[in-house]
Order: structure tokens, then sequence, then C-alpha cells
């Protein structure tokens, strides 16, 4: 496996190998061990092309603690921000020896573009594509969910999951929607008509438009984030009706299953599609979800560059 | 230009053998055998001779994107695909609203030699879609413009798209709209459907073609006008055209061959060279078109030419711009989708690719379909020998070919424009001042 | 291929290397036991369990992965990462008895020795494996060895174990 561009890139076994290999990453970072030598000398680049605080973080502590060094190569204030191109960015990095290349772009496919070109050599990993894919946070949240409710399982058999809110543009929903069907789990998806893609029909989901009815049912509640601007698009009429159909307010909580839990990738709209208590609640495990990423993301840099570098070429 | 050309051993495209013998620009004569004419003798055993390919939908470029071509780099290409004519289309910059840009056009097309280029106006000024562009005055020009069309756009205004519908009928015009309601397609960049829902790239639904088609098809109807659907793309865009010309609506219809041969599945690799406007749809799309071109639902094949320089198309999907180059494929696309697959006969082929386009623009000497006594623009085509496309040999100035590496049949080698080869063997010739 | 050493004989040798770390470590009360999985963390058990009877108390046992400090990880693909636990009373001032099942060019003591370095300073580290099949390409050495076992660089040497393989023998395969 060179790159990591979609969760369609990854086997059964492939995934369920970086969430073990995340298990124990984890349980290194836990104890006193901080820095391991694995990735020593290798050259890893942080191409935000897109604002991210969180994720990049999650990358760059990740990668350093592998002992690899880290550039950061953020939209602003750089020559992505003047107008340079993927393809003169992606020469310059592969002129610095760049092993791989964690890129952000608003630009749904801009990291497959990266991989299928000959621009450079290194490994890419997809860190988010516009509404495409977020491989790293379905993988975490994966790892959360197991952790949880795997019951020492290796896989998610059985689970059942509700991902919440803007589907239609939402990276993070297609990733989990291709990873939670790959470990078997039953997901559904619940949005207002005008958040889900025309051709969702086609995907292994469930579809309602009734969160009342789902949210009793189900072990994991994943709500997405909103954003205001879809406001202003038609999408719905204002925020206050999105809340009363959609958003995780302490009545839904009440009627969730015992074990249940609550995730969200974040940045959270509180008290738009998540209220406050709930975000802060014992069934919440939001802020897991970000300590987790550190662990799963080593393990993705881990299994990608650790190994025999492939051939320029293979796949 | 007095050489005369002897082609022996021709196919017509009624499946006849023939002779055919071109003296002074003309076919003088069509029959078996000729012998004894002092004319330069050219073999075309296993070949179907066409009348010369008419293009209704060409992007030239010219004046103002010479970085991606140019009118003469153009007519190369044009000439290399088996075309003695194209359509320039109104996109330039400036924009071809107005008698001095059409005349310039119509001027450089003459000076490049290989084929007939006639602009097209624009119907409104800048492409705005707001006010009517001097249609008369590109009418009266040396130009001589017929063929109406703000391309790259649509004429959303339904009241626009009327007055221009009726204004037009003083100068025998016809409006080829790009049926696209844009309200519908706000940053849209491809089909959508499922492959769309996964990719994470925001959908060109198939009703904002149908939307715009089913109102044109009623307003002409009304105004009693003419109308050409250019670039048809969806399996319910044909059933409302078959629905119109039923009722005798004045209505007529193209298809590019990108449509008839590829799907919205090519966008999974994000490689923007499939990015096209209309987009590439699904494969029940693709086979409804075929049908449509069949059975004559779809009038002609129109290539829908629009070079791009390779920054245009070297980048991420959203930022690359839309469109194909086609001419040098064109007729072996058709041969490949179409005749192949038992869908039409190289009689049909004739018709859609030469005379009906010509008919329908009004283009004199153009598709006189291989008669004694007309203009000589032939094509030449072995339908028996396969080529491989390359991008980097293509004679278009740009590279933006969605079948790059195809292996597609039927060799071109022969173009004549106006009875002098401007394709011979396989060589392009330089063509007059350029 | 050829049978090295039978049952009787592994059992035997890991009785005889459980007196011998009793006898080089007076003070058993300072002895945690750490096996480099896979096989070395079951002999790593097994040694621990007779040390506790010989003693008379328990020996703390854990497991150290050292994939994540192997140098050669560049040459294959990615390894799967195994456990590692290390014993509450963890490895400050202890006394570090690292078990492998067999020594050979040492690079993997080598890495373990660095991923000890990292999880804290024991007092002294010593190494025992069941066989010793000679070709070092580090100077590094057993304390405690099961047995010599001279191969040549081109053959192979196998632990099996009935915890993993049912069956208790070490193989030289050619």
């Amino acid at each position: 496996m060179r790159h990591l561009l979609s969760i369609a890139d990854l086997s059964k076994p492939e995934a369920i190998s970086i969430l073990d290999t995340a298990v124990e990453l984890a349980r290194v970072s836990d104890g006193a061990v901080k820095k391991l030598p694995t990735l020593r000398g290798r050259t890893i680049v942080n191409l935000f092309a897109e604002d991210s605080t969180r994720t990049r973080i999650s990358f760059e502590a990740a990668a350093k603690r592998l002992s690899a060094d880290v550039i950061n190569f953020s939209a602003k204030g750089s020559s992505l921000s003047k107008g340079e191109s993927l393809k003169d960015t992606a020469l310059t990095l592969q002129a610095m020896g760049a092993d791989a290349v964690i890129i952000r772009h608003s630009s749904s496919g801009a990291p497959q573009r990266l991989a299928d070109s000959s621009w450079m050599q290194g490994s890419v990993i997809n860190a988010g594509d516009g509404t495409h894919e977020h491989p790293s946070q379905a993988l975490l949240d994966a790892f959360t969910i197991r952790k949880h409710l795997g019951k020492g399982s290796s896989d998610l058999q059985g689970i059942k999951v509700a991902i919440v809110g803007d589907v239609l543009h939402s990276r993070v929903a297609r990733s989990n929607v291709l990873l939670l069907n790959l470990l078997g789990a039953k997901v559904t998806l619940v949005a207002p008509p005008t958040l889900l893609p025309v051709g969702v029909e086609s995907w292994p989901v469930a579809v309602s438009y009734n969160f009342d009815e789902v949210v009793a049912s189900v072990d994991v509640v994943m709500m997405l984030r909103v954003q205001q601007e879809r406001m202003s698009d038609l999408f719905f009429p204002n925020a206050r009706e999105y809340s009363r159909y959609f958003g995780l307010n302490s009545e839904r909580l009440a009627i969730m299953k015992p074990n249940s839990i609550v995730m969200h990738p974040g940045p959270m709209n509180r008290g738009l599609e998540i209220s406050a208590d709930v975000a802060d609640s014992a069934r919440s495990v939001i802020v897991e979800q970000v300590a987790n990423g550190v662990s799963v993301r080593m393990a993705i840099l881990y299994v990608l560059l650790a190994g025999q570098p492939l051939e320029v070429g293979g796949n | 230009m007095s050489q005369h050309y002897l082609l022996k051993n021709a196919q017509l495209p009624n499946g006849a053998m023939s002779d055919l013998l071109i003296v002074d620009g003309f076919i003088s004569s069509i029959a078996s055998n000729i012998s004894g004419a002092e004319a330069q003798v050219i073999d075309v055993t296993g070949s179907v001779v066409l009348p010369g390919l008419v293009d209704l939908h060409t992007h030239l470029r010219q004046p103002g994107r010479e970085d991606a071509e140019t009118i003469y780099s153009g007519s190369r290409a044009g000439a290399k695909g088996g075309f003695t004519a194209l359509s320039a289309m109104a996109n330039t910059s400036p924009v071809a609203d107005n008698a001095g840009v059409v005349e310039q056009v119509f001027r450089l097309g003459q000076e490049a030699g290989l084929l007939d280029v006639f602009p097209i106006g624009a119907v409104t000024r800048g492409l705005a879609g707001v006010e009517l562009s001097e249609i008369g005055a590109m009418a009266d020009s040396i130009a001589k413009v017929r063929v109406f069309s703000d391309d790259g756009h649509c004429v959303f205004d339904p009241l626009v798209m009327r007055r221009a519908l009726e204004y037009i009928k003083k100068f025998g015009g016809v409006i080829s709209q790009h049926a696209q309601e844009p309200r519908l397609t706000i940053g849209s960049q491809m089909n959508e459907g499922n492959v769309s829902s996964i990719l994470g790239l925001k959908g060109w639904p198939a009703i904002a073609e149908e939307a715009i088609i089913a109102r044109d098809v009623l307003l002409v109807d009304h105004v009693q006008s003419r109308l050409h659907i250019a670039h048809v793309t969806t399996a319910g865009g044909v059933e409302i055209i078959r629905w119109a010309k039923a009722r005798g609506i004045n209505v007529t219809a193209e298809v590019t061959p990108h449509h008839l041969l590829l799907t919205d599945e090519l966008a999974r690799s994000y490689d923007p060279v499939f990015k096209v406007n209309p987009p590439l749809r699904a494969e029940k799309d693709v086979m409804a078109l075929r049908e449509a071109l069949a059975d004559g639902t779809i009038d002609i094949v129109a290539t829908d030419h629009a070079p791009h320089t390779s920054e245009s198309k070297e980048c991420e999907w959203s930022e690359a711009s839309f469109g194909m180059i086609g001419l040098e494929t064109a007729l072996s696309i058709v041969q490949k989708t179409m005749v192949e697959s038992g869908f039409m006969n190289w009689e049909q082929v004739a018709d859609r690719l030469s005379t009906a386009p010509a008919k329908i623009a009004g283009y004199e000497h153009q598709g006189s379909n291989l008669k004694v006594g007309s203009s000589a623009n032939l094509t030449v085509i072995n339908p028996g020998k396969t080529w491989t496309v390359d991008r980097d040999l293509v004679a278009s100035k740009s590279r933006n070919t969605p079948f790059h590496g195809y292996e597609l049949p039927g060799v071109i080698t022969h173009t004549f424009f106006n009875g002098s080869p401007t394709l011979l063997d396989g060589v392009l010739s330089s063509g007059g001042v350029h | 291929m050829s049978s090295a050493l039978s049952a009787p004989e592994i059992s035997r040798a890991l009785i005889r290397i459980s007196h011998e770390i009793l006898e080089a470590n007076p003070d058993s009360s300072k002895i945690t036991l750490l096996g480099i999985p896979t096989r070395g963390a079951h002999l790593a058990y097994r040694i621990g369990s007779h040390m506790r009877e010989f003693a008379g108390h328990e020996i703390p046992v854990g497991t150290l992965d050292i994939t994540l400090h192997r140098d050669d990880l560049r040459l294959r693909p990615p390894r799967a990462i195994m456990p590692t636990s290390i014993p509450n009373q963890g490895i400050e001032g202890r006394e570090v008895v690292l078990i492998d099942d067999v020594l050979f060019s040492g690079r993997t003591i080598r890495a373990a020795l660095d991923a000890l370095g990292e999880i804290g300073r024991p007092r002294r580290v010593q190494l025992a494996v069941l066989v010793d099949r000679g070709h070092r390409e580090l100077p590094i050495r057993a304390d405690f060895v099961g047995k010599n076992i001279p191969t040549a660089i081109t053959q192979s040497v196998k632990l099996h174990l009935t915890e993993i393989d049912s069956i208790d023998e070490v193989l030289v395969e050619d």
C-alpha cells in the first residue's frame, strides 16, 4: 500500500491491521516513551491547502513521535495562496525530498491527482479532500467505536451506527460509510432530504428523515457539523428548524440505548447540531476521538512508510 | 488549382463500388472503371468515400485564446479528421457578437485555406444573455452568418430566447441552444448521479438540460422559428425532442462523439481530461443517444471541439476547464459506436456528419452527397485499418483528448476541399497563408 | 531438516536456565523477565513459572516488542506490531532478563536494548536464549543459553512451542 487516498483503497485485513497497530502505538504513547525511532530520517510534508488546526497538529504529532522530520506547508501566506498550481507545489516538494505528503485540499480528488501524477514520488496521504473523503478520521472513529463497543472483536460486526447531519457535503460521512460497512457495522444516515446526495440510494446504508425514530435504536450516534452557510443556500429554512429536527439535545440523549456513545469529528457548533450538555455528557467520546487520532495517524504512517519502499509506479 | 484526381475502387456511402474523377474542384464523373483521364490516380481500394464532413460546433479560440488553438491549427485538425467545413463558435475574446469579429474569423479561415470556416454569431451581446447582439449585421456581413449561439452559456432568460427566435426569422437564421438551466448547475462539476455522490463532486443534473429543451421546443413552436439543440446528452432530452418532432416542431439536434461512447465512470480517476460541459452521463444516456442518432431524432454529430492548454487540465478537477478536443477522432468514434455496432450504415454516417449539418446551417457547396457537378469536398476513410490515439501527435495545438491510448477503427487517408487535397495519404497540406 | 532439540530437551534446558538466572541474581525479588514476542514471550512465561517454583515467590514477567526499533524495517513490507506489556513494578533499577528463542545476528537484541532504554533504566540487563546459532553481526552475547547449535548461514532455525504450534521442538532447515 503506497497511498491512502480513500477508504476504498483498504481491504478489511488492512483496515484491521491499522487499528491493531494503533492499539499498540497508543500503549506506547500512554507509557513513558513518547518517541520512537521508526521513521527516523524520513521527511514528511504537511500540505494543508485548506485551513485546519486539529488535523494538521494531529498528523504532525504522529510523525514526530515516530522521529520523522516534519515540514509544514500551509495555505495562508504560502505560494499556494498566491496562485501556485498544485503541480508546481508538488515539484517543489519532490525537489525537497519528501517521503510522504499529507495533503488537505478544498478540491475533491486533489490527493489522487497528486498520487497519479509523475510530479512527485512519495506516499500521498489524504487528510481531507473537498467533500470526497477523510480516511484518517474514519479510521480513528472506527478505532474509538471498537474500543468502546467492540467486545474484543477485531471488527465492528453488528454494531449500529447513525450518521446525522449534512451528509451531502461531508467527507467524514463518505469515508465512514465505506469503513463501517467494510468492518461489518450497519449504517443509517439521518438528514433533511436536501442534505442527502442524489445517488445515496446506491450506498450500502439505510436512510431516514426522522432522528427520533433512529436515535433510540443505534449503538453510536455520530453527529456531523452543519455549516451556517447552508442556510443561505436554501438547504433548510433556519438554525431553529435544523436543531429541532436534527440536533442532538438532552431529550434525544435520554432515549439512547444504554452504553451507546456520541461522536463528532469536530469542530462542533454547540447549540446547532449538538447541545452543550450532550457534548459534555458521559456518553460523549468526542474528546477521546482527538486523542485516538494521534495513535491512528501514527499507525497510518507506520503502515505506509516503515516497510519496504515500493518501486515508483507500484501501487 | 487545376490538378485532377482520380479515386479508384472507392466504396460509395450506399455501398456501391465506383471510381470518382475530380476536375477543377468539382466531381466530374462517378462511374466504374474511369480511364484515360489526365489525373493523379489514387487507389482507395478498401476505403469508403464520404462527402466532406461538416462540423456545426467547433471552438477555434481565435481571437483571444491563440495559445490553445488558432483558426489555422484548428483547420489542420479538421482536415486530419476529414472535415471540409467547421463552424466557429462565438465565445471568443472579443465575443463574435458583431460584424467586425465574424468577418475577421471568416477571413482567417480563408487565409488558412484548408476548409470552410463559417463563423457562428452570438445570440446576445457579450454572451451575457440580456441584449440581442447585432444579428442583422452579422447575417449581412461577408461571413453571411445564419447560425447563432451563445454556446458556453445558455440563453436562459425565456423572454430573451423568445425575442431572439423571433428576430432571426428575418435573416433565415437558426439558434443553437446550449441547454443548461444556470440555477440548477451552480458550481457543477460532473453528471449528478451515483458516481458524483461518491466522488464528492457537485452534480450537473440531467433535468437542467431537459428543462431548457422542453421550454425551447414549445417556444420555437409558438413563434414558428428554427431551433437547434447543441450537444444533447440525456435520455430525457432525447425523449422531449422525439415528442417535439412528432408534433412537427421545427427543432434539430446534435450529439458529440464523446457522448456516444464515454460515461461518468471515467470521472473516478479525477483526471480533468474527462471534464466537459455538458458532462459525460450514464450508460443509459449513451444508449439512448445512439438510438436517437440512428433513428434521426438526433440529426447530426457535432464535435464541440474544445481545445485547452495543459495548465488548464493538469490540475485538480474543480480548477480545470471544461472541454475536450475531438476533430481528429470524430469519424473513428462514430464508426466504432454506430457502424460497428450495427446502429447505422455509411450512408447514414454521410447524412449525419455531412449532408444534414450542411442543410441545417445552409452551407452551400458542402454536404452535397457526392453528385456529379458538386464541389469536390470529400473524405476517404479506410474502415478496416485501426490506429492508436496519441495526444502528442495531434494536429490541434491542444492535447486534451479523452481518447489518448485508445485503439480506434477507421483511418482517414484523404480529405479533399474544393477539389484540392488537404490531407493526402495521411499527410496534411500546409494550406494557404497562415 | 533435522530436529536439534526434542521436547524433553527443551524442558530440561528451560529448567536449567531458570536455575542459572536465580544463581546469577541472588536478590531474586529484583528480577523482571521480559520475553520478546512471539515465542520469546511464551518462553518467558514458562521460565517465570519455573522460577516461581524454585524461588518461592512470583517473578514479574512481561513482553517487549521490538518491531518499532528494528534497523531492517525498510527491507520488507511493514510488520505487525506485537504487544508490549511491562509488569507493574516497571524496570527502573531492576535486574531485567531479556528472553528470546534464537540468538543469531544480535540485531533483535540491539533493538530490544534501545526499546528498553526508552522505557527506563534497569540496574542490569541480561540475556537468556533457548538457542544460540552463531553468526553475530554485532557485539552481543547471551548470559544464559539453552543449547549452542552451530549452523551454516544459509540454514534456518525454527522453534515450535505447544502454545502456538502444538508441539515443542527446535528444527534446523536448509
